[in-house]
């Protein structure tokens, strides 16, 4: 593991400011900005509470995401291990000592922003298996030793997370991962042997769930069973998508969200509240600027030149898709409720800044697609 | 392939978007609009009730009550104190309130104290802008203005029971009170009206953010009634001088109720505005039955008002005439069996009209062993014993006439002579209302009409006084007769109730008297010579009085009963005696019911009031 890279630029600021993903960067506005309607839209008309607020955070994470585009991807190769194990460390403590929310202890009060460490090890877990995948040869995959330690830098944080309990991220940060197994070369039969592992552990994992959780599954499966208990949030959500129909209730119009039917309309539910107002067009174009955002990482792993970079565009990406569809197909009666934010658009701080720190990753990759990553 | 992967979630999600907003958008618009509107009800205001000549019987009073939105109220328990030094409010009302508050939606508003007095009202009002949250609230309550003198015949409303519910909307609404006995409980439905509904736009914990459309419902139908208020309280009171009796007051000819009254009876205020336990106890324990309206549910033996009955059956029969004497030694043999008459010395010879008036029973134990129980019931039927005469009230009950078909069916036995004996003076199985008295006695003295008894002039401006009664076969020589007979007991030196003689010829009136005995007269009492004045209250004699007047062209009947009053000369006659005065020189007849317009009474009987 001890590696060290020699870092060296040729590129100026001003050349790297010119290399940035200007469209990337119109997209993620573009989608910020839906998110923004649609929270004016939440709060019955008004910038408060969620609007303003939520775009002072993402004016200030903006600059934050231009920042990690200039840092040469060299010092992120470098800065993988730490960052992971900063952010395992994390974990332990909200494990520890971490604050008492929603029947789950997933936060760290930093005074200014809540950190939900979680969230950083979604994009820690990516950096750390690009690196440790950077330098396998197709071989290398091959051989099981080679990935269990993989599967550890995987299977630690993600006991930590559930024993939140946070079955959601966990699912995300394990998907993540394996993804990246699939992508860095390994065998198909690794997946199909996973798989059947995971079927089997589900009666085990059955086991070990609380019962919210297996509430959440059950009225997941039949939510007309529970239609004022826990089936409420996907039943009230059918209702606002459909009544939307074509072309929605017109902005503002949502009766919905403003009468406070939906509930969680401003974080979970913003996609509901969007699509009942703006209707079958307004959804659509919003999944299509999130596809046209999913292109960006195979193009942007595409042009770079080592494998450090292509992993981890693809990884980030791959994380960034999974938060979209799962919040998705949650508020559309897909999946069970599993509390995801949808990226850029809900309300909240952590979920918007793990997104920007990811796309200020890619943009990094993309800045420095000509430096090499070398093992010295 | 990853992107491809993407790819097709994304156009997974976009299909289910498809389908939930396209194909399925029309049922989860249906659904989206149940969830934002409901449907209030708006409750309409009950009719009133007016009596003959347009005074209000039972109104909508407004109740005044103070009311607290908790949401603003920033401060419930140092608003309720505040308020307390404006108005009398004790601890536990402001802890129920404060506990409701903690319950209820916050912009639900909360009654905190009702029936307010005008000065309670005004004392708030002025003091409203140092207490934030309370309001002032009107609602309906029902007021009975006459009480106790209309307790029976109007009724009263009372809070729908479980099994009403279901029946219409509005019993649903909070508040809402439906008639529960009397006038009250038979035209309810007309009265009530419908309720009005408002579609208003709710948000997810009902509080209403705008109305979106309204439908005004039906109010209520104003009633007028053939009652004399007058006339009814006047009665009510007279009877109130018996521990318990009852009396009614009814138009011979058209069978229109003039009064009716039952006492003891209750503030029917009371189930409206609040019934203190021991007050109900206290109604519920009453020998004297004050919830019953004992004018058409009290069944008593007919006792000597029923001779009549008997003697109109022998006439019919042609056994009797008015020359045909019977002997009365004081009492009649049957076989083995001796009958007594009430006059243990005996009547000597009396003819029918003699036999009536000094209401010698041996002349109809005689007549009765003639003509048979079947004729006697025959006439009894034709005259309005023994069945309900459709009278508006519910509480109405049917009496008895036995037969002996009636008997077989009851007992299976057969029909002992001895019983045609005891039914021929109108007692054994004979059961009667004092209504059915009544109509009797009008059926004997208008010329042989059927009338029937009605309470209802007005419901709305539908008219529904009655008038037109077919004729009966009867002899107008019999009824004559019979009526000469009963003439001859308030107004002949030797009829039962010449003590209630009215001098004034004009006013003078007729009747029969009856007394009627709850239980046998033993062997040994009657050798004794028990007086019935010294038995236990429940074991004396009912006092019964049938009456008409004036006496030579009969216009008012009335029947009276005092229970276990003892003999109907000494208790019932003397009621009939002032009541018929007092209905003859108020003259009800002579008004016609003032109609129901728009709810209210119309203006035109105004003027034909004034003009008498």
């Amino acid at each position: 593991m001890s590696s060290t890279v020699k870092i060296y630029s040729n590129q100026t600021i001003w050349d790297k400011i010119s290399h940035i993903n200007w469209g990337l960067f119109v997209l993620i506005l573009m989608i910020s900005g839906i998110g923004f309607a649609a929270l004016y839209s939440a709060a019955g008309g008004s910038f408060s509470p969620w609007a303003a607020r939520q775009m002072m955070r993402f004016v200030a994470l903006l600059g934050g995401m231009f920042v990690i585009a200039l840092i040469d991807v060299r010092w992120w190769y470098k800065l993988a291990w730490p960052i992971y194990f900063i952010g395992f460390a994390m974990l332990v403590v909200v494990e520890i000592m971490g604050h008492i929310g929603m029947g789950a202890q997933r936060w760290i009060d930093l005074g200014i922003i809540q950190l939900q460490p979680s969230e950083l090890m979604k994009i820690a877990v990516v950096m750390v298996l690009a690196r440790y995948f950077h330098a396998a040869t197709l071989e290398d995959m091959r051989r099981i030793p080679f990935l269990i330690v993989p599967a550890l830098i995987i299977i630690a944080p993600v006991g930590l997370v559930l024993l939140q309990p946070d079955l959601g991220t966990s699912l995300m940060i394990v998907m993540a991962g394996v993804s990246m197994f699939f992508m860095a070369g390994a065998s198909i039969w690794l997946f199909v042997a996973g798989g059947v592992l995971a079927a089997s552990s589900i009666p085990v994992a059955w086991y070990l769930m609380h019962d919210y959780q297996k509430q959440r599954v059950m009225t997941f499966l039949n939510p007309e069973s529970d239609p004022l208990g826990a089936g409420y949030h996907i039943i009230q959500s059918k209702i606002a998508l459909g009544s939307g129909g074509l072309s929605g209730k017109g902005f503002l119009e949502g009766t919905q969200s403003r009468l406070n039917f939906l509930p969680e309309k401003q974080t979970d539910f913003i996609f509901t509240l969007w699509a009942e107002e703006w209707g079958f067009l307004g959804g659509c174009f919003l999944l299509f600027l999130f596809g046209v955002v999913f292109m960006y990482g195979p193009w942007i792993a595409m042009k770079a030149r080592h494998n450090f970079s292509r992993y981890l565009a693809m990884g980030l990406i791959v994380n960034f898709s999974l938060y979209v569809f799962i919040n998705i197909s949650m508020v559309m009666g897909l999946i069970p409720v599993v509390g995801a934010p949808l990226p850029l658009v809900s309300y909240g701080g952590t979920a918007m800044m793990s997104a920007l720190i990811g796309f200020g990753l890619m943009m990094s990759v993309h800045v420095h697609r000509d430096s090499k990553v070398t093992r010295v | 392939m990853v992107s491809a992967l993407q790819m097709s979630v994304l156009a997974v999600l976009g299909g289910r978007l498809a389908w939930l907003q396209l194909v399925n958008g029309r049922r989860y618009k249906m659904l989206s609009d149940k969830n934002r509107i409901n449907v209030k009800m708006i409750s309409p205001s009950r009719g009133g009730i007016f009596d003959r000549n347009g005074i209000a019987l039972a109104v909508n009073t407004q109740n005044f009550r103070v009311l607290l939105v908790p949401e603003q109220a920033k401060d419930i328990a140092g608003v309720l104190t505040s308020l307390q030094r404006v108005i009398v409010l004790n601890d536990a009302q402001i802890e129920r309130v404060i506990k409701r508050a903690k319950r209820v939606a916050k912009f639900i508003p909360i009654e905190v104290k009702d029936k307010l007095s005008w000065e309670e009202v005004s004392k708030i009002e002025v003091n409203l802008p140092d207490l934030p949250g309370l309001s002032i609230g009107v609602g309906d309550v029902r007021s009975y203005p006459y009480g106790g003198a209309t307790a029976h015949v109007v009724g009263y409303v009372g809070q729908p029971s479980e099994a009403d519910l279901g029946e219409d909307p509005l019993f649903t609404l909070p508040g809402f009170r439906l008639g529960k006995t009397g006038f009250e409980k038979r035209y309810d439905r007309q009265m009530r009206g419908s309720a009005g509904t408002k579609q208003v736009e709710v948000n997810v914990i009902g509080r209403e953010v705008r109305e979106l459309n309204s439908q005004p419902g039906a109010e209520g139908k104003s009633a007028a009634l053939s009652i004399d208020i007058e006339l009814q309280k006047f009665v009510q009171e007279k009877i109130a001088t018996q521990k318990s009796a009852t009396a009614v007051v009814m138009d011979a000819h058209t069978g229109a109720v003039y009064a009716m009254a039952s006492h003891p009876g209750f503030d029917p205020n009371l189930f409206t505005h609040g019934m203190p336990a021991d007050v109900w106890e206290g109604l519920l324990a009453n020998p004297g039955h004050p919830l019953t309206n004992k004018a058409i549910a009290g069944q008593y033996p007919p006792a000597s008002t029923f001779k009549m009955m008997t003697a109109l059956a022998g006439l019919r029969a042609g056994k009797i005439n008015r020359n045909r004497t019977v002997y009365c030694p004081g009492h009649y043999e049957y076989g083995t069996d001796r009958f007594h008459c009430w006059k243990s010395s005996g009547h000597g010879a009396v003819n029918l009209e003699e036999a009536l008036s000094q209401s010698c029973d041996t002349y109809f134990y005689e007549l009765s062993t003639e003509i048979g129980i079947e004729a006697i019931a025959k006439t009894a039927r034709d005259f309005g014993l023994g069945r309900t005469l459709d009278f508006e009230l519910r509480e109405e009950r049917p009496g008895l006439v036995p037969d002996k078909a009636w008997k077989m069916g009851r007992f299976a036995e057969r029909w002992q002579p001895g019983e045609t004996i005891v039914a021929s003076i109108g007692q054994g199985y004979l059961q009667t209302t004092p209504l059915q008295l009544a109509v009797m006695t009008a059926r004997l003295v208008n010329g042989g009409y059927a009338v029937k008894p009605w309470i209802t002039g007005y419901v709305g401006d539908q008219n529904l006084t009655q008038g037109k009664w077919p004729k009966m076969s009867v002899s107008a020589k019999h009824l004559a007769l019979i009526k000469s007979g009963m003439d001859m007991v308030v107004n002949s030196k030797t009829g039962t109730a010449k003590g209630s003689k009215i001098e004034d010829p004009a006013y003078a009136f007729g009747g029969k008297t009856g007394t009627a005995q709850v239980r046998r007269i033993t062997k040994a009492e009657r050798a004794a010579g028990d007086r019935n004045e010294d038995l236990p209250w429940k074991q004396r004699h009912h006092g019964l009085f049938v009456g008409y007047a004036p006496y030579n062209n009969p216009r008012y009947v009335c029947a009276v009963v005092v229970e276990h009053g003892g003999g109907g000369s000494a208790s019932a006659a003397p009621l009939a005696k002032d009541i018929l005065l007092e209905t003859q020189k108020r003259a009800p007849a002579k008004n016609a019911i003032q109609g129901i317009v728009d709810g209210k009474v119309a203006q035109r009987t105004n003027k034909q009031q004034t003009k008498i």
